[in-house]
């Protein structure tokens, strides 16, 4: 993660006049900031060089920019026809805003963007202000190929979102899931977006679950590849893969915080039950004790309790675990039929599905004060939720479109839901990476 | 048929004949003999055809008595392989229905003392993937226990889940999803 990070910030200049600027500004508190998305405008970039790539590459990119502002569901982009100024023509800089023109269609932010293209050399430069105070809080110059455009424009979203809502967002993140367009269910990753999804295993067996390390550097799946359900443990780098097989299942894994050491259900012994093991495939120790089915780990933020699924009262509902002394509490109550934990990242919220009367819904539980919100209702099924590295967005799939199980983002409210990307076949079991994840190539 | 009839006439025209002989005339008798002769030179080639007819009757009795040994076998293996056992919505316990199911399978293995099977557990298409995993585990596992309680080997037994991923039926509805709810047993 920090390799990656110096390696694009060695492409990065600071411009002069930013760093004055960030002190005093209040960062928005965020309890529900999707009913009151932020007005940002992003005109289209200013072409920096004489040429027709940089042309495109201004128009392309602005876009690139905006979708991934309204992806994030703290934005609203003001519609460029109703601009008054065009910064294109006008200029990006401080001194060429006449703020008032953007205050006046609304806009409480303003992106300005210029592109120069020279020998395959691209240089992007960014600049954001914030609108009522007539000031710039960032503004960043990157350098890259032209493959790293896209990149470029996310690192500066990174910033926006930095500025503005005080985390970076989810620009970096990438999204695993499980898709089944070539006949198989195969295991595949994409960015954060849904863009530049890349199919990671090729085995035509059965591909189920996969789930990212907390350095966002490794993948762990089920596969059948051998024939039996069986635990794969990829390395991203290297690609490197390796197996992890006892007699019985060996299934549903879930990376422990901070560690190369996962969780997963095995039942060499008889019983389903969580076994920790490492990432090299050692088991550690046995976490669950109880006669049933022990499945679908997931642990809070700080690695000291996990959250699961057990049917130890006859019907499978939510637990929670603290790790350090074993000490085990039930955290469901409605209904006969709790699965999917997936613990917020930043907070201590688990987002889970649950069904009553045979529908399948996503449900948020406070884990301090056992409060319970619906967040999807009357939409097909809906299942397998997992929250963004931030917690401002879930991941889940859902039937809603046709009855065929496909990927959909939501906010951390529920609201927003928007089909991830479109591919053949079913996708189902989103996993969403750390804020960094290794692209899978 | 039409060789059966053709002996069946030849027969009746030579006994006929014979009979006609011998009451009406003794002079001819050379010519009767010989017509005899001619009938019981024909006969052994009747004989020989009726022996061979009886020997391939036999033959073909004893190869469908083989046949329907063979067929009771096949049947008995397919009804092995064929009849699943079901199971109640998020439930890996074993109702009456499947006891006896299993009871028949037991006796099938018993009879068949080389056979090892596998017992692969099935889910429908409801609840998480891996929940479902681990209930097709232990629908395979009950019914293995099962088997073993009524003296089949364990060594003989293998078990695997496939969750909800290999649904027989691929309908969205209760009649399906009975049908995927189930463990399926396969002859290695």
């Amino acid at each position: 993660m920090r390799a990656v990070t110096k390696y694009m910030f060695a492409a990065v200049f600071l411009l002069m006049p930013v760093s004055a600027c960030f002190a005093q500004y209040d960062y928005i508190k965020i309890s529900n900031p999707f009913l009151h998305k932020i007005p940002i405008a992003v005109p289209m970039f200013k072409p920096l060089s004489e040429s027709q790539v940089a042309r495109e590459t201004a128009d392309r990119y602005a876009v690139v920019m905006s979708d991934a502002l309204e992806f994030t569901r703290y934005f609203t982009l003001i519609d460029r026809d109703a601009f008054i100024d065009r910064p294109r023509q006008t200029g990006i800089t401080l001194h060429d805003i006449n703020f008032k023109n953007w205050r006046d269609i609304g806009a409480e932010y303003l992106v300005t963007g210029g592109v120069s293209v020279v020998k395959g050399v691209v240089e992007m430069e960014f600049r954001l202000f914030d609108v009522f105070k007539g000031q710039m809080l960032a503004g960043k110059r990157y350098r890259g190929q032209m493959k790293d455009r896209r990149r470029i424009v996310l690192r500066f979203c990174g910033e926006i979102m930095e500025k503005i809502t005080g985390n970076r967002g989810c620009f970096q993140s990438k999204i695993a899931f499980v898709s089944s367009g070539d006949g198989n269910k195969e295991i595949y990753i994409c960015d954060f977006d849904g863009h530049n999804p890349v199919r990671i295993t090729k085995n035509k067996s059965i591909n189920l679950s996969p789930a990212w390390s907390s350095d966002g550097r490794a993948l762990a799946w089920t596969s059948y590849k051998l024939g039996r359900p069986d635990l794969y443990i990829m390395n991203l780098l290297d690609r490197r893969v390796t197996r992890f097989s006892m007699k019985g299942v060996n299934i549903s894994p879930a990376w422990v915080p901070g560690k190369f050491m996962l969780a997963a259900t095995l039942s060499f012994e008889g019983d389903q039950e969580i076994y920790l093991i490492t990432g090299s495939g050692k088991v550690v120790r046995r976490l669950t004790w109880s006669w049933g089915i022990d499945v679908s780990p997931s642990f809070s933020p700080d690695g000291k309790r996990m959250a699961f699924v057990s049917n130890r009262s006859g019907t499978p509902q939510i637990y929670l675990m603290y790790l350090d002394t074993g000490r085990t509490e039930r955290l469901t109550f409605d209904g006969r039929y709790n699965t999917n934990p997936s613990w917020n990242p930043v907070d201590d919220r688990i987002a889970y599905c649950a069904m009553e009367n045979g529908v399948f819904n996503i449900k948020v539980i406070d884990v301090a004060t056992r409060k319970t919100v619906s967040l999807t209702a009357g939409q097909g099924d809906n299942e397998s939720p997992c929250w963004s590295p931030d917690g401002s967005l879930i991941v889940f799939s859902s039937t809603r479109d046709g009855g065929v199980p496909r990927i959909y983002v939501m906010s951390a409210v529920g609201t927003d839901a928007k089909r991830l990307l479109v591919l053949p076949g079913e996708q189902t079991s989103p996993r969403w990476s750390p804020a960094v994840a290794v692209a899978g190539r | 048929m039409d060789k059966k009839r053709f002996f069946a006439g030849l027969v009746t025209l030579c006994v006929v004949c014979a009979l006609l002989f011998t009451v009406s005339c003794t002079k001819p008798k050379v010519k009767e003999e010989s017509a005899t002769m001619e009938t019981v030179e024909a006969l052994p080639a009747q004989e020989t055809e009726k022996a061979a007819q009886a020997e391939q009757s036999a033959a073909e009795q004893s190869a469908a008595e083989q046949e329907a040994v063979a067929a009771e076998q096949a049947a008995a293996r397919e009804a092995f392989v064929n009849e699943d056992i079901h199971f109640d919505f998020d439930k890996a316990t074993l109702t009456s229905e499947a006891r006896e199911i299993l009871k028949r399978k037991a006796k099938w293995l018993e009879e068949n003392p080389d056979a090892s099977i596998v017992i692969e557990g099935h889910c429908d298409e409801r609840g998480t993937t891996e929940y479902n995993l681990a209930l097709g585990d232990r629908r395979a596992k009950a019914a293995r226990d099962f088997l073993v309680d009524l003296g089949i080997s364990a060594s003989r037994i293998d078990t695997i889940s496939y969750g909800e991923e290999r649904p027989l039926d691929p309908g969205h509805n209760e009649a399906a999803w009975a049908k995927n709810r189930r463990a399926h047993f396969v002859i290695r």
